[in-house]
């Protein structure tokens, strides 16, 4: 049996399941008794709820219960404000809707149909209000008020703790960044570069919808199967919306099919929790696509950005103000406006800042985690804007990038230290792969009305800090392993890391290694599968768990054997002794004196607002990347073609190179989608693409004809072998790459996302005119 | 309105009930709990319940059952055997061919048809066949490997 290891590709635990089409999501799953959940959604952007009649709708045969404000408002055993940040939500609309397809009523009935058929007869008197539909009517003095007030939450996340609404108006929250001296810098400046960017909302459209089973026992024990990348979260929301100690909330996560961000924090769980609570049976809700884009979206955003320049390229100065249009509620928008103002100077040295960063509300779907997390925001208008200096005093776009980017040990912008950072490793590698160097020559292949371009971008982005992973193992009386984890397996490959570095801390071999299901029932406690954290985080709790086991098993050999334990060592699995060596196995037997017993190991890890140093740490570890592409755009009518894109993600240590690779192109090809086609569009407030045929994805077709995935390595010494988190890393330099190789091919800059061949049609008709 | 059909599924005869306007990815995954096949878009575009119907692959949310009266169906759990996978089964698992697997069904079985229809298909033509298949994972490149290299061996 192949020893576990690090560095080498296994073939991914998950895998065989899922190719024989054998693995349980959670819509293929069933509970005895089990009702079928359906959401009457707001038809309107912004309504007050002057009436809801039930009564009609409880008739329906097969109809076992019809959820209204009424439940929520009324039972002393819910509270109904909920939300990661702030309590802004509610499990049904209560006084108004916010948004359309704000939930406003639910029914569990015995069978879909007639779930569907109570939903037309909830009979609901709405008074239309006037909506604010995008950030600019939402931040004009006097906008209509997408919340009168926000409740705050008695405890919340340590690292939003000073964030609070700002009363009177839609602004959500106001992160402020100032560092140096602003008017001093612009001063020195000898060039002030000022550009607007922006990007539309845009949807994760994992191919599973979100969907929950909830049941709810008598004497108030809640069980939810839920599609969730934060199972922890989620039991810790139930347990405030219904009342209960955590310990009485269990939530079972089966295999997600994606998550990419849109799984974090409860969606459809406490409504489920709602309906089987008042049906008093199980029920199971599972979301059609049109839902899932009222459920949650990304961030469209406006960013303005003013930049000083000295003539040689040095950076000196730098005042940003972003938008993000959060929608109807804060969700984690907070966090993403925190991370999108950090990154606002991008990975370079700038010594004056002034950054201010708003999450605004509007009457429109909530906007929450997407994949690249506020820092795909700002790095569409860092990374274009770099450009355009490059651009405007006649410098290398790479040359520039290097001058001012961060090397080894330069402080960030919050002042602390930044270490392991393969940043310019990662420049060199995509200007490599995609031949900058020869990019001149390669323009002599130009043909009649075809410009060829290359263009690359960089990225600096932060994990979630402070944050908790705890594991357990246990080792068998076979000396097989089972992995405790709530590390949720969207698809990255987090069960086969796992038990990769679980398996070569003991030197034993994989196929006698169990990763556990997520169950908080069973596994100790993990923050969340989110923020490229788990391989950082619960791949070393993995690791400290096995060498906890380690050391039991060093003890009972030192007791049991009478060998003192500096002469005990491990190797390949076996206990090695000055004389002789040890299977796992009979020393388990030593001491349990027969085939049984178990040992149990535990690892906890916990970043803190400070490192082992005790510097100030904003991150327990920092993402660094590059991206390159060449395209090819036609004159004459605006359209171009991704012939080549290159990634380089500082990986840390590639634990699974294959399992980095599926990560860096499929983060790759997400950013493709998101700069050449999504975007979600709205006409007054309603959706007018919720389809995955009007919302445009990527697809094989879209791929150009190379993509490279390369992981460079600046090993990070509290990663689990020096590894670091990699999931969203390559998507973030994909738009301005894209965008900076259309420039250098014809000329023409695109500052609002999508790209598409009209907009590049357009500017190329205004540079003829000039 | 309900109506009896007759089909072979994975070449075993059922004679089932049906409602009229029952799909047939309804009747494979409630009815015969083979829930290989998923719904993912519900409206024929992203090849998530892609089935194979007479050899032929078939958006399943799209179909109605009672249109499969008399013909085979094949799902994902009908490919290989206990002791032997598929070809596509082992190359989309060696090169990495998925990652949270809902997409992968349908991929298998639409590159198995492509197979069948023609053995010996170029790259433009395998991405042209798949191109009815979406894989927001993104594993278009390891997906095109492992189908390249099921061709290659064949
Ligand atoms: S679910 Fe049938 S094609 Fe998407
Ligand atoms: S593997 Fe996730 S959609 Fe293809």
């Amino acid at each position: 049996m192949e020893l576990a290891d690090i560095g080498k590709t296994f073939r991914r635990l998950d895998y065989l399941t899922k190719v024989t089409g054998r693995a349980q999501y959670l819509a293929d799953m069933n509970v005895p008794g089990m009702l079928h959940g359906k959401i009457l959604r707001s038809p309107y952007p912004h309504a007050r709820i002057l009436r809801i009649d039930a009564s009609k709708a409880e008739k329906v045969p097969g109809v076992m219960a019809v959820l209204t404000r009424d439940d929520i408002l009324h039972d002393e055993g819910i509270e109904p404000f909920y939300g990661p940040v702030f309590k802004d939500q509610t499990i049904v609309a209560t006084e108004k809707v916010r948004h359309v397809g704000d939930p406003v009523a639910a029914v569990a009935a015995l069978t879909i149909d007639a779930a569907e058929a109570a939903l037309k007869l909830i009979e609901v008197d709405y008074q239309e209000l006037p909506a604010v539909l995008n950030i600019d009517q939402a931040i004009k003095p006097g906008a209509m008020l997408v919340h009168e007030s926000v409740k705050l939450p008695t405890s919340g996340f340590a690292d939003l703790a000073e964030i609070k609404p700002i009363d009177g108006t839609n602004l959500c929250t106001h992160f402020r960044l100032n560092r140096g001296d602003i008017d001093k810098g612009f001063a020195e400046a000898d060039r002030i570069f000022e550009d607007t960017f922006t990007l539309p909302a845009t949807q994760h459209c994992f191919l599973e919808t979100h969907a929950c089973i909830a049941s709810v026992e008598p004497g108030g024990r809640i069980t939810v199967w839920a599609t969730t990348q934060n199972p922890f979260v989620v039991r810790t929301q139930l347990a405030n919306i219904f009342k209960v100690p955590v310990a009485k909330v269990r939530v079972i996560v089966p295999y997600l099919g994606g998550g990419y961000g849109g799984k974090v924090y409860p969606k459809v769980e406490p409504i489920t929790v709602a309906l089987s609570q008042k049906a008093g049976r199980p029920v199971r809700l599972v979301l059609s696509r049109e839902e899932v884009f009222y459920t949650i979206t990304k961030h469209a955003a406006v960013i303005r950005m003013k930049t000083g320049v000295k003539n040689d390229g040095t950076l000196v100065a730098r005042e940003c103000e972003i938008h993000l249009d959060t929608g109807a509620y804060a969700e984690i928008g907070p966090r993403v406006a925190k991370k999108s103002g950090y990154t606002a100077a991008g990975p370079y040295k700038i010594p004056n800042l002034k950054i201010d960063s708003y999450s605004v509300y509007t009457n429109k779907p909530p906007a929450g985690a997407f994949r690249g997390f506020g820092v795909s925001q700002s790095a569409w208008a860092v990374e274009s804007q770099m450009d355009i200096i490059a651009a405007a005093l006649n410098i290398d776009p790479v040359e520039l990038r290097k001058q001012n980017g961060y090397n080894e040990g330069d402080k960030f912008v919050t002042e602390e230290t930044l270490r392991a950072i393969g940043l310019k490793e990662c420049i060199d590698q995509v200007a490599k792969s995609i031949g900058w160097e020869t990019r001149d020559e390669d323009r002599e292949q130009n043909r009649s009305s075809i410009r060829r371009g290359k263009g690359l971008a960089c990225m600096i982005k932060a994990t979630i800090t402070p944050s908790i992973s705890c594991a357990v193992v246990k080792l068998n009386e076979d000396a097989s392993l089972s992995i405790y984890s709530g590390t949720v397996e969207m698809g990255q490959g987090s069960e086969t890391v796992l038990a990769q570095i679980a398996g070569k801390e003991l030197g034993i071999p994989m196929p006698t290694i169990q990763v556990l299901g997520v169950d908080t029932d069973v596994v100790p406690y993990d923050l969340t599968t989110s923020s490229s954290r788990s391989t950082f985080h619960m791949g070393k709790a993995v690791q400290l768990a096995a060498q906890h086991i380690k050391r039991q098993l060093k003890e009972i050999v030192a007791s049991e054997y009478g060998v003192p334990e500096d002469k005990i060592d491990f190797a390949d699995g076996k206990i090695r002794l000055p004389e002789s060596q040890l299977d796992y196995s009979e020393v388990m037997f030593k001491r349990f004196g027969m085939q049984g017993g178990t040992l149990v190991g535990e690892g906890q890890v916990k970043t803190s607002t400070k490192d082992e140093f005790g510097e100030k740490s904003t991150s327990a570890f920092w993402f660094l990347a590059a991206g390159a592409a060449e395209v090819e755009v036609d004159l004459d009518t605006g359209k171009f073609k991704l012939l080549k894109y290159a990634s380089a993600v500082d990986v840390g240590k590639a634990l699974n190179p294959l399992g980095c690779q599926q990560q860096l192109a499929g983060a790759a090809i997400t950013g493709m989608g998101q700069a050449m086609f999504e975007e979600i569009a709205y006409d007054n407030g309603q959706l007018i693409n919720p389809n995955l045929v009007d919302y445009v994805l990527p697809a094989l077709g879209d791929m150009p004809a190379v993509i490279d995935s390369i992981a460079v390595e600046f090993p990070d010494r509290n990663g689990p072998f020096g590894a670091k988190g990699i999931g969203e890393s390559a998507l973030i330099p994909v738009a301005p790459a894209i965008a900076n190789a259309i420039y250098d091919a014809v000329g023409v800059r695109i500052k609002d996302l999508p790209i598409k061949a009209e907009k590049i049609f357009v500017a190329l008709a205004d540079l003829d005119r000039q | 309105m309900r109506k009896a059909i007759t089909l072979t599924v994975n070449g075993r005869e059922r004679g089932v009930e049906v409602e009229a306007r029952t799909t047939l990815l309804d009747l494979v995954r409630e009815q015969f709990g083979l829930t290989g096949a998923k719904l993912g878009c519900d409206i024929q575009v992203c090849g998530a319940c892609t089935l194979l119907v007479d050899g032929k692959p078939v958006s399943a949310c799209s179909m109605l059952a009672v249109d499969a009266d008399g013909c085979a169906v094949e799902t994902i759990e009908g490919l290989g055997s206990k002791d032997k996978l598929h070809p596509l089964q082992e190359a989309f698992m060696e090169f990495g061919a998925l990652q949270c697997g809902y997409c992968t069904s349908g991929f298998i079985l639409t590159a198995k048809a492509l197979l069948a229809e023609n053995p010996q298909p170029s790259d433009a033509q395998i991405r042209d066949y798949l191109a009815g298949n979406f894989c927001r994972c993104g594993c278009y490149q390891e997906i095109m490997q492992a189908v390249k290299n099921v061709v290659g061996e064949s």
